[in-house]
C-alpha cells in the first residue's frame, strides 16, 4: 500500500479517459452506433434478398383482392365478392378481439372463484381447487389446446348424431348450434329497454352511493338493478306481444341448417383460453386476499359487519390494490395467447394475417411488422387504462 | 402474601397437587371434529362438500379404469390396443408410448449417434445440479461450466462434422493459449500490473507462484478437460454430422430451453443494468428492446425469427431452421428475465451500492463483486418461475416447424401403426405428464428456495 505515490493525487486533473461524462458519452455513441449498424445492415441485406427473390415490398398488397375465405366472420368477407387483404386484416383483428375479450371475462370470474376457492375452510374445495390451479398452470397451453380441440371437440358425433342440449342447442363436431332469435315487430323496443335499464342502474348507483356518503342512508341496489335490466325487458316484451322468435337448428341432409353456428375452433380455443388463465388469475387473487392482514377483518367484525359486507367492505376494495397490477399483465397475456390459435385453426389475427396473408403476398417484413404493431398497441393501451384505474385506486396516504 | 404462608395455610379448598390434563372435548379434537369444521360447518359447505365428493367419485374412477385398469401395457402395434381385437374394453395405449419412447426422446437423430444426445443430456444435468444444488462446491466453476462449456460442447456433440470438429480444435488453440499466458503472468506478475493495479499487484507478488492467478486456471484446466476428451472422442469414434432437420423429441425441447437459460440470462442482466443505467441512450434503447419483446406475443417473434431474419443476413449465411427460434426463443426470455433481474436490482438497498463506492470499486467491479451477487440470489425464484414460462413455450416453435416433444407426439398420431381411437388420449396423456413433472418439479424447487431465502428474513 506505500507504494501508492500521493503526491500524485490531484482531484480535478484527472485523465480525460477517466471523466465519467466523457466515458459515459463514448459508451453511448458506441452503442448506438453498433445499434444503427446492425440496422442499415438488416435493412440493406433485406432489400437486396428481397429483389433477389423478386419479392415486392411496401403497403400495396392491402388493397390487392384475397383469394381465400374464411369461416367466422364478423363483417362479411369473402373471396368471390371481392375482399382485400386489409380486410382479412380486419376480420382477423376482430376474431382476436372478440376471443380475447369473452376470455377475458370468463376468465376472471372463473380466476375468483377459484382463488376463493383455494382459501375456503372447506377442505375438499380447497384441495380441487388447489389440484386445478396446479395442473392447469403446470401444462403448455398450446397441450391444453390440442387436448380441447382433438381431443375434446373433435371426437363429438357428426351432426346426424348431434348431442342435444336444452333450448334447443345442438353440440356436434362441426360445433355448437344455438337458436337464432329473430326480432319480430316491436322487438327493437327489448333491446331500448334493456339498455336504458342498464343506464338507469348505473346513474341510480352513483346517486345512491353519494346520498350514503351524506345521509348515511343505505339504498337496495341490488334489487333496483334486478328490476330495471331484467324486469323492464321483460315486461316490455310481453307488454309488445312476446315478439322474439326463434329459429332452431334442423338437420338437412349432411349437416344443420339455422341457428347460429359457433365453430369448435372457436369452442375451444375460448375454453382453453379461458381455463389456463383462470388458473393464473385464481393465484392473483389468493395472494391479493392474503395480503390483506387479518386484523381489517377482525376490525370489521368488531365494528359489528358480518361477513359478507366485511368482505365487500373492507377485504375486496385493499385486496382489489394488490390484484390490480398482475391482474393486467394476466389479461395481456390472454390477449398475447389468443394467437396460438393459429395451431387449431381459428382464424384470428395470427393465422389469418401472418399465416395465410403472408404466405401468398410472401411480404413477411410488411405483415409481422403489422402483426406486431397490433398486439404493442392493444397492450400499450390495455396498461395505459389499468394505470390510470390503478392511480385512482391506490392508497392516498396522509 | 407469600407462597409459603399459603403452603402451609390449613384450608381444605385448596389443592395441593396438579390436576391431570383432560382430553379435549370431542367437538374440537379428533377425526369428526375436523370433518365438522372442514367439511360440513355451514349447510352451504355441507353441500358443496357433497357436491365436490360427487364430483371426484364421477371422474376419478373412471380416469383410473381408463389409463391404468384397462390399459395396454405391452403390444408391438395397433392390434393390442383395439378393443374387438384384444376382446375387452381398452383404455390407453401404454404400449403405444412405451413403442415410441425413442423417438419421443431422440426424434429422427440417427441411433448410432445418440449416445452423443446422451452425453449432452448427462452434461446439462450435471451443470444444473452443479448450479441449483445449495452445497455443491466450486460454484464459480459451475457456472463456468454451464455457460460456456456445456454449450460449446453441446454444440459440438451434437451437430458434428467438419465445421464442429474445427469449432474443437480452436477452442482447444484458445484454451491452449491463455493457459501459456497464464503461465507466464503467474511467474511475471508485473506485466499485469496496467490490468490489476499497483495494490493488487502488491498481494500477488506476496504469493508463491504456483498459488497466483488460482481461480482462472481451475476453468482453463477443467475446459481442457472437457475438450481434450471431446477430441479423443471425435478421434477414435468420429463424429459424423447429423443434420438439425434430423434432431426432435425431448433433445430439442431440452435443447430450446437450455439455449434459452444460457444466452437468456447473461443478456437479460445486461438489459436490466442497461435500463436502470443513467446514460440516456442505453436506458432508451433497453427500455425499448424490453417493452418491444414483452408486448408482442411469443409466435410473433418465432414469425419473425423464421422469415425475417433470413431476409436480414447476406443469402450466404442464411441461418439453420432449428437456429433461427432459437434466436427468437433466447431474445424474448431475455426481455422477461431483465425485468426479474431488475426486481433484484431495485430491492437492493441503495447503502450497497455507495458502500461499494465509497470502497472506490468501478460501475463493474460494484456490480460483479457486490450487486449481482446478492441481487441474483434473491431474484432465484423469478429467475425459475421464468425458466418455466420459457419450459412451456417451447412448444410453440413446433408452429415453425421443428420437431420438438409435443411435435413429435402429434407427428406419431397420425401415423398408421398405432392408429387406434385411444392413442390420442394416451399421447396427451403422456405430455401432460411430462411437462406436469418438469414445471411442478421447478416450481417446488422455486418455493424451497423463497423459503430458505426468507429463512433470513424471519422475525
Amino acid at each position: 500500500m506505500s507504494s501508492i505515490p500521493t503526491e500524485q493525487v490531484s482531484p480535478g486533473k484527472a485523465s480525460l479517459l477517466y471523466d465519467p461524462r466523457i466515458r459515459g458519452y463514448v459508451y453511448q455513441i458506441a452503442l448506438v452506433a453498433i445499434v444503427a449498424f446492425l440496422v442499415w445492415s438488416a435493412a440493406s441485406n433485406a432489400i437486396e434478398n428481397l429483389r433477389a427473390q423478386k419479392i415486392a415490398s411496401g403497403f400495396g398488397f392491402w388493397h390487392n383482392a384475397a383469394g381465400f375465405d374464411i369461416n367466422q366472420k364478423l363483417i362479411p368477407f369473402s373471396a368471390s365478392g371481392g375482399s382485400t387483404y386489409g380486410d382479412a386484416f380486419l376480420v382477423g383483428l376482430l376474431n382476436t378481439l372478440l376471443v380475447a375479450a369473452l376470455g377475458i371475462v370468463f376468465a376472471t370470474f372463473l380466476g375468483f372463484f377459484i382463488g376463493v376457492a383455494r382459501l375456503s375452510n372447506n377442505w375438499v374445495i380447497a384441495k380441487l381447487a388447489m389440484i386445478y390451479v396446479e395442473g392447469i398452470r403446470n401444462i403448455p397451453l398450446l397441450l391444453q389446446l390440442f387436448i380441447w380441440y382433438n381431443a375434446v371437440l373433435k371426437p363429438l358425433p357428426n351432426p346426424r348424431q348431434s348431442i342435444a342440449l336444452p333450448g334447443g342447442t345442438l353440440l356436434n363436431n362441426r360445433g355448437l348450434y344455438l337458436p337464432d332469435p329473430q326480432l319480430g315487430p316491436g322487438g327493437n323496443l327489448i333491446v331500448w329497454a334493456f339498455l336504458i335499464g342498464l343506464v338507469a342502474t348505473f346513474i341510480f348507483r352513483s346517486w345512491a352511493h353519494k346520498q350514503q356518503a351524506v345521509t348515511g342512508r343505505q339504498y337496495p341496489i341490488g334489487w333496483i338493478a334486478l328490476g330495471l335490466i331484467v324486469v323492464l325487458p321483460l315486461l316490455v316484451y310481453f307488454v309488445t306481444g312476446r315478439p322474439i322468435s326463434f329459429v332452431y337448428p334442423e338437420l338437412a341432409g349432411f349437416n344443420l341448417r339455422g341457428g347460429i353456428q359457433i365453430f369448435p375452433e372457436f369452442v375451444a380455443l375460448l375454453i382453453g383460453l379461458t381455463t389456463y388463465t383462470a388458473g393464473f388469475i385464481a393465484e392473483v387473487v389468493r395472494a391479493g386476499i392474503l395480503a390483506v392482514s387479518k386484523g381489517q377483518t377482525e376490525a370489521a367484525h368488531a365494528l359489528g359487519l358480518r361477513n359478507g359486507p366485511t368482505l365487500k367492505l373492507v377485504v375486496i376494495p385493499q385486496a382489489m390494490r394488490v390484484i390490480i397490477p398482475p391482474l393486467t399483465s394476466n389479461y395481456l397475456n390472454l390477449t398475447k395467447n389468443s394467437s396460438l390459435a393459429v395451431v387449431i385453426g381459428y382464424p384470428d389475427l395470427v393465422q389469418v394475417f401472418t399465416g395465410t396473408v403472408l404466405n401468398q403476398t410472401g411480404q413477411a417484413v410488411e405483415v409481422v411488422a403489422i402483426t406486431m404493431a397490433v398486439y404493442l398497441t392493444i397492450s400499450l393501451v390495455t396498461s395505459l387504462f389499468m394505470n390510470i384505474y390503478n392511480k385512482r385506486m391506490a392508497l392516498v396516504e396522509r | 402474601m407469600t407462597d409459603a404462608t399459603t403452603e402451609n395455610a390449613p384450608y381444605a379448598f385448596v389443592r395441593k397437587e396438579t390436576l391431570q390434563q383432560e382430553p379435549a372435548p370431542l367437538s374440537v379434537a379428533g377425526p369428526l371434529a375436523w370433518i365438522r369444521t372442514n367439511l360440513f360447518s355451514s349447510p352451504l359447505n355441507a353441500i358443496l362438500t357433497l357436491l365436490c365428493v360427487w364430483l371426484v367419485i364421477d371422474t376419478v374412477p373412471g380416469l383410473v379404469r381408463f389409463y391404468v385398469l384397462d390399459a395396454v401395457w405391452t403390444g408391438t402395434n395397433r392390434e393390442a390396443c383395439l378393443a374387438d381385437k384384444v376382446g375387452r374394453p381398452v383404455g390407453a395405449c401404454w404400449a403405444y408410448v412405451a413403442d415410441r419412447t425413442q423417438y419421443f426422446i431422440y426424434g429422427s437423430y440417427p441411433v448410432a449417434e445418440r449416445w452423443r444426445v446422451n452425453i449432452v443430456f448427462a452434461m446439462f444435468a450435471l451443470g444444473v445440479v452443479w448450479l441449483l444444488w445449495n452445497r455443491a462446491p466450486l460454484k464459480k466453476v459451475g457456472v463456468f461450466f454451464f455457460f460456456v462449456i456445456m454449450p460449446a460442447s453441446a454444440f459440438i456433440l451434437l451437430l458434428g462434422g467438419p465445421r464442429a470438429e474445427s469449432f474443437l480444435r480452436f477452442l482447444i488453440l484458445a484454451t491452449f493459449a491463455l493457459a501459456v499466458i497464464y503461465l507466464v503472468l503467474s511467474f511475471a506478475p508485473g506485466l499485469m500490473k496496467f490490468w490489476i493495479g499497483e495494490g493488487q499487484l502488491a498481494v500477488e507478488e506476496a504469493m508463491p507462484a504456483w498459488q497466483r492467478f488460482y481461480r482462472p486456471k481451475r476453468l482453463i484446466l477443467l475446459s481442457l478437460v472437457v475438450f481434450g476428451l471431446l477430441a479423443v472422442l471425435a478421434d477414435k469414434i468420429g463424429l459424423p454430422r447429423v443434420d438439425t432437420g434430423l434432431w426432435g423429441g425431448m433433445t430439442v425441447t431440452f435443447l430450446i430451453s437450455a439455449v434459452g437459460i444460457v444466452f437468456s440470462l447473461p443478456l437479460g442482466v445486461l438489459l436490466a443494468l442497461g435500463r436502470r443505467s443513467r446514460l440516456p441512450a442505453i436506458q432508451l434503447l433497453s427500455v425499448i428492446f424490453i417493452e418491444f419483446v414483452r408486448g408482442v406475443p411469443l409466435i410473433t417473434v418465432l414469425f419473425m425469427a423464421n422469415t425475417m431474419l433470413p431476409l436480414f443476413v447476406p443469402q450466404e449465411y442464411s441461418p439453420d431452421r432449428l437456429l433461427r427460434p432459437l434466436v427468437g426463443v433466447a431474445l424474448f426470455a431475455a426481455a422477461y428475465m431483465a425485468e426479474v433481474v431488475r426486481g433484484g436490482l431495485q430491492a437492493m438497498p441503495k447503502g450497497q451500492y455507495e458502500g461499494a463506492m465509497s470502497l472506490g470499486l468501478g460501475y463493474w467491479q460494484m456490480m460483479r463483486l457486490i450487486i449481482l451477487p446478492q441481487a441474483l440470489r434473491i431474484v432465484i425464484p423469478g429467475i425459475v418461475n421464468t425458466f418455466i414460462g420459457l419450459f412451456k413455450d417451447t412448444t410453440l416453435v413446433a408452429i415453425v416447424g421443428i420437431f420438438d416433444f409435443l411435435r413429435t407426439i402429434e407427428a406419431t398420431l397420425i401415423d398408421p401403426t398405432w392408429a387406434t381411437p385411444v392413442t390420442r388420449s394416451t399421447g396427451y396423456a403422456f405430455a401432460a405428464i411430462f411437462y406436469f413433472l418438469c414445471c411442478w418439479g421447478m416450481s417446488r424447487y422455486s418455493i424451497a428456495v423463497e423459503k430458505r431465502l426468507a429463512a433470513g428474513q424471519k422475525r
